[in-house]
């Protein structure tokens, strides 16, 4: 063998070696969290977790109970928000616009989609809270519903332009005019793939914790209404993260996990959706 | 295909456009539609140069000719579905029964001359709502079972699915699936089908069954079929248009275009020099 081919054979096993090592620590990063959550926090995920209020300072035990409910309520009101004004605009870049607006409502939505949070979370404080000079659920979700905008917008678009053109032209030569094409043939054909973009933008925002700190602040006990500040898991984690007990940080842990643990079955969940196939087949 | 068995369009038989410098203009046929002097534009590109035709009442009108040349451009202006490209625009007048299409609401003119485009297309629906889908969106108040299975059976594709017409459309072959696509267009009667190419995806015996069905359907509807496929054009069609880089070169009753074309450009093209 030539030196020549020597170094090429070597230069080959270490470029892939090299490769494999970066794949392998880019996957490995997401079990690494999830052991050290369960690690950390998996002692304190317990039936009372889920179902206590959080324990004043010094005792130990009680849950999260009443942040679990917040996050969910603060993300109904962000996916009545978000999804029917990012269904909607995406139906209307899709199947309406040409040319230049579609060109700056993508480009507009791409960068509102890379706004940081905290700013978000400053739009919705100056928007919902100062006007009415108190936190609130209301302003927490409205700050995760302009966040879930450009995502569930832009992915809903994709999907709807997947669908194959042939099937606009099969509707519109029966004579359906545009909106029936879009809701009868169009929307059905693309609602798996919607449906994931939904639960990804959900799954998304689940796990924000910048913009609820001055919207929906914070909350110790239940908040009744919508009207009130309110806890939720990833506010929780922050707080709990940086107290000074070491009982805190355990809950901080288990709340972080089952964060998680949400988000990784709605992923899963969305996943599926989009695995049993396209309502369309390829072609 | 038996072409010996339908009833011949005797070959002096004029029609508008039929131009035929040698022949004497023999008597004409009632007409569906009549194009006259159709001029289209891709933005800056113009892709048909003044075309004049008539569509006979009741037969198969053939429209040939080498890829681009315009003849899928021009059935797509016969219902207006030339429309969905931006930039495009159309010059002329166009008659179905004597009225100017371009003057109708696009919706009611499309249930009137309805399409089968190149590649089956079938709604991801059950193959019951392919062929309800139109006279659904058109509020019918007939009974859709009915009109459903007398659909099927125009498209000789009753018997092969009538036990599961529940079943998903994507669960036909490629032949059943076009043959849907055709029960669907037939489904709101109407009284021009126009087909782009509708068996240019399909294998052989799905083509004969197909061009067979469209030897049949002539006494329901007008029929206006593209082909890039001569002897498909030669088995089903009564006329047919040789269309040349978007003009209108040669426009005769079939078995005269094909046994004595009138232009040379004809004669090559049929003879396979070029296309």
């Amino acid at each position: 063998m030539s030196a020549r081919v020597r170094w090429r054979k070597f230069v080959s096993a270490f470029m892939l070696t090299l490769t494999g090592i970066c794949a392998f620590v880019a996957v490995a990063v997401l079990f690494f969290i999830l052991g050290y959550l369960v690690f950390h926090g998996g002692s304190s995920v317990s039936w009372s977790f889920f179902t206590k209020l959080p324990a004043p300072v010094g005792e130990t035990g009680g849950g999260m109970a009443n942040a679990i409910v917040g996050s969910a309520k603060l993300l109904l009101i962000a996916a009545l928000i978000g999804v029917p004004i990012g269904f909607l605009g995406a139906v209307y870049l899709a199947e309406f616009s040409g040319g230049s607006t579609a060109f700056v409502v993508r480009y507009a939505a791409d960068l509102l989609n890379g706004v940081p949070s905290i700013v978000i979370g400053i739009f919705a404080y100056s928007l919902a809270v100062l006007p009415f000079k108190h936190f609130s659920t209301l302003a927490g979700g409205f700050a995760l519903g302009l966040m879930m905008i450009p995502i569930t917008l832009r992915s809903t678009e994709e999907f709807l332009r997947s669908v194959p053109n042939t099937l606009r032209e099969g509707a519109m030569a029966l004579g359906a005019s545009k909106w029936q094409t879009i809701a009868s043939v169009i929307v059905p054909a693309a609602y798996r793939g919607i449906l994931t973009a939904i639960l990804l933008a959900f799954a998304r925002v689940a796990g924000e914790t910048a913009p609820l700190l001055f919207t929906a602040f914070g909350n110790r006990f239940w908040s009744p209404g919508w009207n009130q500040p309110t806890a939720s898991l990833p506010v929780m984690i922050y707080t709990y993260a940086i107290a000074p007990y070491d009982d805190w940080h355990r809950q901080a842990w288990a709340a972080g996990l089952v964060l998680l643990g949400l988000i990784l079955v709605v992923n899963i969940v969305a996943r599926a959706i989009l695995a049993r196939g396209v309502a369309v087949p390829r072609s | 295909m038996q072409a010996s068995a339908r009833p011949a369009v005797p070959s002096n038989f004029t029609l508008p456009g039929t131009t035929h410098p040698t022949r004497e203009p023999g008597p004409s046929l009632p007409l569906r539609m009549n194009i006259s002097n159709v001029n289209f534009f891709y933005g800056t590109k113009q892709a048909l140069f003044d075309i004049s035709m008539g569509i006979a009442n009741s037969k198969v009108t053939a429209l040939i000719g080498p890829s681009g040349c315009g003849k899928s451009t021009l059935l797509r202006t016969f219902n207006r579905m030339h429309e969905t490209v931006r930039s495009s625009r159309l010059e002329g007048e166009i008659l179905l029964d004597g009225k100017n299409i371009l003057a109708q609401d696009v919706t009611a003119l499309r249930r009137r001359v309805g399409m089968v485009f190149q590649r089956p297309n079938p709604f991801p629906k059950s193959i019951f709502d392919n062929v309800a889908y139109g006279l659904k969106i058109n509020g019918t108040k007939i009974p859709l079972a009915e009109a459903v299975e007398k659909s099927l059976r125009h498209a000789a594709l009753w018997d092969e699915v009538k036990d599961h017409l529940h079943k998903s459309a994507y669960e036909l072959s490629g032949g059943q699936q076009q043959r849907l696509c055709i029960a669907r267009a037939l489904a709101v009667e109407p009284e021009v089908l126009l087909l782009d190419e509708p068996c240019s995806a399909l294998d052989p015996i799905s083509t004969a069954k197909i061009e067979e069905l469209l030897v049949q359907l002539k006494d329901l509807c007008t029929i206006t079929i593209v082909t890039h496929n001569m002897q498909q054009a030669a088995r089903v069609s009564d006329f047919t248009a040789f269309l040349l880089m978007g003009q209108l070169i040669e426009f005769s009753p079939t078995p005269q275009l094909f046994t004595t074309p009138g232009d040379p450009r004809t004669e090559a093209y049929i003879t396979g020099r070029f296309g």
